[in-house]
């Protein structure tokens, strides 16, 4: 088996007292798609801002392509290839849509014109091709999280962290979106998505991690883990598993 | 390129000016709008394009204006080269001051009053120290001739300033149209989504600074040319400061021409005022510090920001018009 | 070298200066930890004060102790109304923007006081101000010993106003958690414009504390209030403790530096220390980090 692209190992970060991630180790495998869920709290986020360099882990290390990436800045990495997308929507919200993209277009190609080129289609391919011109604080809330996938892809990342994407989506948009991410795996891109809606991690993952409380308390196929008693009380509460299993007969 | 016609154009009609006007006064004021023009570029390219507020750009021009005069005064070296050198110190100024402030990460208000304390010691150091002449200042001798960097006629003046002035005008759209900028322009909207897609902030920041401290320091040079006398309250004071940033606020900040038609605007009210209420020191900026509430208040964006949100606004209304009629 | 009939007098002065100080520092420090904006006007304000104070001795013989009953709650409502009706509407919401109007206050302050008073150095000439004390090991200026009591009067008032009033606990809910403050009903605005207006009403007590030893001209409210920033940087942003602590400190240093360096070279010494405390360690000995 090769080595994974992403290999987190023994993280942990402690923020004074509090230890928000304890000891968490996962990987994602080259070319698929690995989601990270878990109740609200626990840790997700933190996690993924210490992967993009966003914070530095207390304890433990993190490898990408073989390297060792620990505490290393986040502008650095995304020159590695690791693009990240924010749970809340950062645009650039005084420039338009084609300039918000142009910036991550930037990162590989000097020339204006090359990257406004790349920029375009980075925009019609996860569907703001008509609306690149407009400002980016007139888009919608679906506008905005695909202006932060373009944003990110434009910088032709290998490892695409999806920070809830399809957050506050309705259930057309989050259909429509999908398949955009799919596509973006087909291509070769590595995604690790921390996501709630639960029907976009079954279709679209194929390994999963569950974090509660700062730790891994799971990993497996999707079907596997929604059946696993510890993620059914993280989720649902102490003695939930045992509930659920005497309503379903078993 | 496109962007340069426009650039062309306005340095045109103000080249054509003194042969239009003759009056001494007029030139000075148009000398001096210029120069502050110029101040205000600088401080555009940090805190217009880079969105960094700096409270203390007077430490740039002051630097510039101490280094040519002192270079010129006490080593005699060539007026133009203590030009050149007075530009470079300003730089080294920008660089310090950057290096210390982005490295350690310091934004927004706390940025703005360390650069505030920067201006304000180099003032103190400036009022006291020797080789700057103390409180008694600095005097250039008088030694009209162009190897001297000094005209007899104030027109050579003016056209120098404008000269300089039309320079940073090209420097700010090329930074527009480059890679430097765009990053620049991604800082000031939000630092930390720019660093996601690979922007290395604390050095686009630090460059920005090196680069806004040079234009200011030039002119902090052409000051000290002109008037061929500085103290440490002239070339460090808080008003160089304040002009600095309020002439891009006024006329827009991070546009190309927000400083100059800023510096046009609020020399003006200056003028204005100093005619209804005479000369009295202070009343000018009261008008200033008025003028710059009622900016932010009414039109943050400046007067050119002003302008294209109208625009802006119009050709909505009238595309709505058009859908609601339902004809072309 | 120093001995100690020097030092312990220049130790105490400072104590005493610092107290006033550590007033003008929790103004600030107030406005700070509540409306997370740094009050650029606030140095302006206290010139104002200053010369409100001396104004009403010259022209209606206000005692300067006496003026502080007037000036406080005329100072409080110039703070509530300036935040009120300017600096709130004005910015927006915007840090930056905040920033600007505040300086552009102290631009307008300044330069209305330099118009109106010209630039000349005045003083007051109170009777008993040359009076001092006897401690027997040194002798202290009476209205530096006066200044020091009031301004721990200010500071326990301040206390008790923030931990037993209905508005003191809006305004502590409002600096921690201003959205939950805000969705429980405490008009936030309101609160905003009740800090300001204490901030203001410390300087306008701090200045009749001053007025009676030191001068005063449009551009003394900008020294002292350098100093204030010190302070606060130093003692954190945002902590009265921090602020009546760090300003007894700096009266020290200031007095100490003032003794071994003179009078300019002494205010550059609290300006490199401002500029290395924001460098090194920005939120301060007694405040949260950044």
């Amino acid at each position: 088996m090769t080595e994974p692209l992403l290999a987190v190992e023994g993280v942990s970060k402690r923020f004074g007292g509090l230890l928000a991630v304890n000891a968490a180790s996962l990987s994602a495998p080259v070319g698929r798609i690995t989601a990270l869920i878990g109740p609200n709290g626990a840790g997700k986020t933190t996690l993924f801002a210490i992967i993009s360099g966003f914070l530095k882990p207390s304890a433990g290390s993190i490898r990408y392509n073989g390297e060792e990436i620990t505490g290393e800045p986040p502008h650095r990495l995304a020159r590695r290839g690791i693009a990240r997308t924010f749970q809340i929507v950062q645009p650039f919200a005084g420039l338009s849509v084609r300039d918000n993209i142009l910036v991550g277009a930037h990162l590989r190609r000097r020339a204006r014109a090359a990257a406004l080129a790349a920029a375009e289609q980075v925009g019609r391919e996860v569907g703001l091709g008509d609306m690149l011109d407009r400002p980016a604080d007139t888009l919608t809330v679906a506008g905005r999280k695909r202006l932060e996938l373009a944003r990110a892809l434009a910088t032709e990342p290998k490892l695409l962290l999806l920070d809830e994407v399809l957050a506050g989506l309705n259930p057309s948009e989050i259909r429509d979106l999908v398949p955009v991410i799919r596509g973006l795996c087909a291509r070769g891109i590595t995604i690790m998505m921390i996501e709630h809606v639960m029907q976009a991690v079954m279709s679209l993952s194929e390994h999963v991690f569950v974090l509660a409380e700062g730790r891994i308390i799971a990993e497996g196929p999707p079907a596997m883990v929604a059946a696993d008693a510890a993620v059914i009380e993280a989720y649902l509460g102490h003695g939930a598993a045992a509930k659920l299993g005497a309503v379903h007969g078993r | 390129m496109k962007g340069i016609i426009p650039i062309a154009a306005v340095i045109g009609v103000l080249a054509a000016v003194p042969l239009v006007v003759q009056s001494n006064a007029t030139l000075n004021f148009l000398v001096v709008t210029l120069l502050i023009a110029l101040a205000g570029q600088g401080w555009n390219i940090l805190g217009g394009y880079g969105g960094q507020y700096s409270f203390g750009h007077a430490a740039f021009f002051g630097t510039g204006a101490y280094a040519s005069a002192i270079l010129q005064v006490r080593y005699g070296v060539n007026a133009w080269i203590g030009f050149a050198a007075g530009i470079a110190a300003g730089a080294t100024v920008g660089a310090i001051i950057g290096g210390l402030t982005f490295r350690s990460g310091l934004r927004g208000s706390y940025f703005a009053l360390v650069t505030l304390a920067f201006a304000e010691v180099l003032r103190i150091v400036a009022s006291v120290a020797p080789v700057t002449g103390a409180g008694v200042g600095t005097l250039i001798k008088l030694d009209l001739g162009a190897q001297a960097f000094q005209f007899q006629s104030r027109v050579v003046f003016y056209w120098v300033i404008l000269t300089l002035v039309a320079v940073s005008l090209l420097i700010a759209r090329l930074l527009e149209r480059s890679r430097f900028g765009v990053w620049l322009i991604a800082v000031r909207e939000n630092e930390d989504a720019a660093m996601a897609l690979g922007v290395n902030a604390t050095m686009v920041k630090f460059g920005a600074m090196v680069l806004s401290a040079a234009i200011t320091a030039a002119a902090g040079c052409f000051y000290a040319q002109y008037f061929l006398f500085i103290d440490a309250g002239i070339a460090y004071g808080t008003w160089i400061s304040i002009d600095a940033l309020l002439t891009p606020i006024i006329g827009g900040v991070g546009t190309v021409f927000g400083p100059l038609l800023g510096a046009l605007v609020v020399k003006s009210l200056g003028e204005g005022a100093k005619l209804v209420a005479g000369d009295a020191p202070g009343l000018d900026l009261v008008v200033y510090g008025i003028v710059l509430v009622l900016v932010i208040w009414f039109a943050p964006r400046g007067l050119i920001g002003a302008v294209v949100d109208a625009r802006k606004w119009l050709l909505r209304r009238a595309s709505r018009s058009v859908r609601e009629t339902g004809h072309d | 070298m120093l001995s100690p009939t020097i030092l312990i007098p220049a130790i105490l002065n400072g104590l005493l200066t610092g107290a006033v100080y550590a007033l003008v520092a929790l103004g600030l420090t107030l406005i700070y930890g509540v409306l997370h904006i740094i009050n650029f006007a606030h140095g302006a304000l206290l010139s104002a004060a200053l010369f409100a104070t001396f104004f009403g001795y010259h022209a209606f013989g206000l005692d300067p102790y006496l003026a502080i009953f007037l000036l406080a709650p005329a100072f409080f409502a110039l703070g509530y109304g300036l935040q009120r009706f300017v600096i709130g509407p004005a910015s927006h919401g915007e840090d930056r923007n905040m920033l600007l109007v505040t300086l552009a206050i102290a631009v307008i302050l300044e330069n209305a006081l330099l118009y109106v008073f010209r630039a000349d150095t005045r003083t007051i000439n109170l009777p008993y101000a040359f009076e001092t004390i006897d401690f027997g090991f040194t002798f202290l200026a009476v209205p530096r010993v006066i200044g020091f009591g009031v301004v721990f009067v200010v500071a326990l008032l301040l206390w008790l106003i923030m931990s037993w009033t209905d508005i003191g606990k809006a305004i502590r809910a409002v600096a921690k958690e201003k959205l939950g403050a805000e969705l429980v009903g405490i008009d936030v605005a309101h609160v905003y414009a009740v800090t300001f207006g204490l901030g203001t009403a410390c300087v306008a007590i701090a200045a009749c504390l001053l007025i009676p030893t030191y001068y005063l001209n449009p551009q003394v409210g900008n020294a002292f209030v350098l100093i204030a920033f010190t302070i606060v940087v130093l003692g954190g942003m945002g902590s009265v403790p921090g602020a009546l602590i760090g300003g007894l400190v700096i009266g020290v240093v200031e007095s100490l530096s003032g003794l071994i360096l003179g009078e300019s070279l002494g205010q550059i010494g609290i300006f490199l220390i401002f500029i290395a405390v924001l460098l090194v360690r920005p939120s301060g000995l007694f405040g949260a980090r950044a």
